[in-house]
């Protein structure tokens, strides 16, 4: 931050026993009180100024960037997101899927403020009570959200309908996403309380759904409707519509790589 | 008078010689004059002497034991404590870093009623337990810090670095400024640097690229300026500071035995609050030591008289 040359008392005495000849040496001149003191002012003075610029110039390259991420369930918009949340990390020990990471510094302000990688691994709302709210002490996940279908982190977009297995009149048979993936995804039929991991639930589709079948909010978030300019017979595309909340389930377990079906995070575009 | 004074020395003035003295401390100061052999004999024990760290390696298991809690309490998911350093849940009773809170409470313009809370529950706690007894015993800024101490103090002895000290009123210029700041941009500026909560997050979630900044923080602390951050710069400790101002829990000075050699004021992270171990600077026989001390216990170690000791205000005479 401040460079300065030595000066204060202990470096002369330390540096005395010189290994340099002492006719090389310059001979040190020694500081009155008041100097000192005034070096001393004028040091504290420039680290503090550092710090306080080093803030905004840390911070308002990045902003946009930080506010691209999905944000856990009932975040309002972003602003207000990164500003009330005080970083402890009580929403990312609570959720039982571990959906919810943090921010690296890279991100500016957004730097220790969780978001959710839905790629990686999407809300399923398995916890069913919206944990994180819960567990959030300032409100940055707003408390007067009470149900999944009130949430709204973002809404899911096509982005590569080219690829997209129903617009094409494919089906989908085995695992998605390959035997590696460590996503976990809730299956109430099977097990009412804890998600599967992803790996361990192969489908069999003659159409591929799997946007569709495992959208937590269901038909009004999404589904599949005929698509009826293709020259593929049987070809479908999926449609999402307004009660999408941007959990981004479908973008997990989409089987295309890289996801035909992405979400993007509503306040985006709030400050850009 | 002694607070308010205390209080402004916290916030930077620089120490004052006393206007007046005990008659009792007068005499007490009376006698230790010529007494130089005797200190300089004393000095030499003091060299000769292997270093006491008790009070030290207990902070140190505190320290790392209270961060440890919260590593398990998330690896194990025995939510005990669920959270970091600036806020969380201790057996689901909230708790909230204090000027943390304040920060955020200011950028919303409104005060969430759990981070109310929690900060409350905070501040009784450093409020009987001794405030900056917070940075000694429970920051774990505090216990790197003090290795990048022990590592300047090694280097500045063979005369590789040197300290750059600097003004103590810059640590309340930047608490307000930091407030100010997040109170107009609606954003917790200092959150982001605060290596505290880097280093508590790290700690509990794993290592992330902030620790560079605190790594630079450390190297700066190490090359230029002993313990700049929390001398010079902490407004958490600062604040803290406020907050256990009338603790009970405090270090106490005994006149009596002290040689006036200065070995704790070589060891203190603040030693402006030991300005009163300087010879003829007590103004009573005992005295409690200002709301800037950490309680880390250097001096108390250190001591050679035994004229620095923990003691808990009230208690004593109750046992």
């Amino acid at each position: 931050m401040t460079s300065e040359n030595p000066e204060s008392g202990e470096s002369r005495a330390a540096s005395a026993p010189g290994k340099k000849a002492p006719q090389k040496k310059k001979p040190r001149r020694r500081l009155s009180r008041q100097q000192q003191r005034r070096r001393m002012l004028l040091r504290s003075a420039l680290t503090g100024f550092a710090l306080v610029l080093l803030q905004p110039i840390a911070e308002w390259p990045l902003v946009r960037r930080a506010h691209a991420r999905l944000r856990p369930p009932g975040a309002k918009d972003q602003d207000h997101f990164l500003g009330a949340c005080i970083k402890c990390g009580q929403c990312v020990q609570v959720c039982p899927v571990q959906a919810i990471t943090f921010a690296d510094i890279t991100e500016g302000l957004g730097s220790g403020v969780p978001y959710i990688d839905a790629r990686a691994q999407a809300c399923d709302f398995s916890c069913d009570a919206l944990s994180c709210i819960l567990a959030c002490p300032t409100g940055a996940l707003s408390h007067e959200i009470h149900s999944k279908e009130e949430v709204h982190s973002g809404i899911a977009r096509l982005a590569r309908p080219d690829a997209c297995r129903a617009r094409l009149g494919k089906g989908f048979r085995g695992t998605t996403r390959g035997p590696g993936f460590r996503g976990r995804l809730r299956h109430e039929e099977v097990d009412r309380w804890n998600a599967l991991p992803v790996a361990e639930h192969p489908y069999d589709r003659e159409i591929c759904d799997l946007c569709v079948i495992e959208c937590p909010i269901g038909e009004s978030a999404i589904r599949l409707e005929a698509l009826e300019d293709s020259d593929v017979p049987g070809a479908m595309t999926p449609v999402v519509a307004d009660a999408c909340v941007g959990c981004g389930v479908c973008e997990m377990v989409c089987p295309e790589e890289p996801t035909c079906i992405v979400v993007d995070p509503f306040g985006e575009e709030a400050m850009g | 008078m002694s607070l308010v004074n205390d209080l402004a020395m916290m916030f930077g003035r620089a120490p004052q010689k006393p206007r007046h003295k005990t008659d009792a401390a007068v005499v007490l100061h009376g006698r230790k004059r010529g007494r130089g052999v005797e200190i300089q004999k004393l000095i030499e024990e003091i060299a000769a002497a292997q270093s006491v760290h008790t009070w030290r390696n207990r902070r140190w298991a505190v320290i790392v034991g209270i961060n440890l809690l919260f590593t398990l309490s998330f690896w194990f998911d025995v939510q005990l404590v669920e959270g970091s350093l600036t806020a969380s849940r201790f057996l689901g009773f909230h708790l909230a870093d204090v000027y943390s809170g304040i920060l955020v409470s200011l950028a919303q313009h409104h005060i969430p009623i759990n981070l109310l809370i929690g900060m409350v529950t905070v501040m009784l706690i450093w409020g009987l337990l001794g405030g900056r007894a917070y940075c000694s015993w429970v920051c774990p800024y505090h216990l790197v810090a003090e290795w990048a101490e022990i590592l300047h103090l090694k280097l500045a002895k063979r005369g590789i670095v040197s300290d750059h000290p600097m003004h103590r009123g810059v640590r309340t210029v930047l608490w307000i400024v930091f407030a100010l700041l997040a109170l107009a941009t609606g954003h917790t500026l200092f959150l982001t640097l605060n290596p505290i909560g880097i280093l508590s997050r790290a700690v509990v979630y794993g290592p992330s690229l902030a620790l560079l900044w605190v790594l630079l923080l450390l190297a700066f602390e190490v090359v230029y300026s002993r313990r700049s951050w929390c001398r010079y710069v902490c407004p958490i400790g600062l604040t803290y500071g406020l907050v256990g101002a009338l603790a009970p829990f405090r270090v106490e000075y005994k006149l009596e035995a002290c040689a006036h050699e200065g070995e704790c004021r070589k060891v203190c992270e603040v030693p402006h609050v030991l300005d009163l171990t300087i010879k003829g600077r007590a103004e009573d026989v005992r005295v409690d030591i200002g709301p800037d001390c950490t309680r880390c216990g250097l001096c108390v170690d250190v001591c050679p008289t035994k004229s620095l000791d923990y003691k808990f205000k009230g208690l004593s005479s109750l046992l």
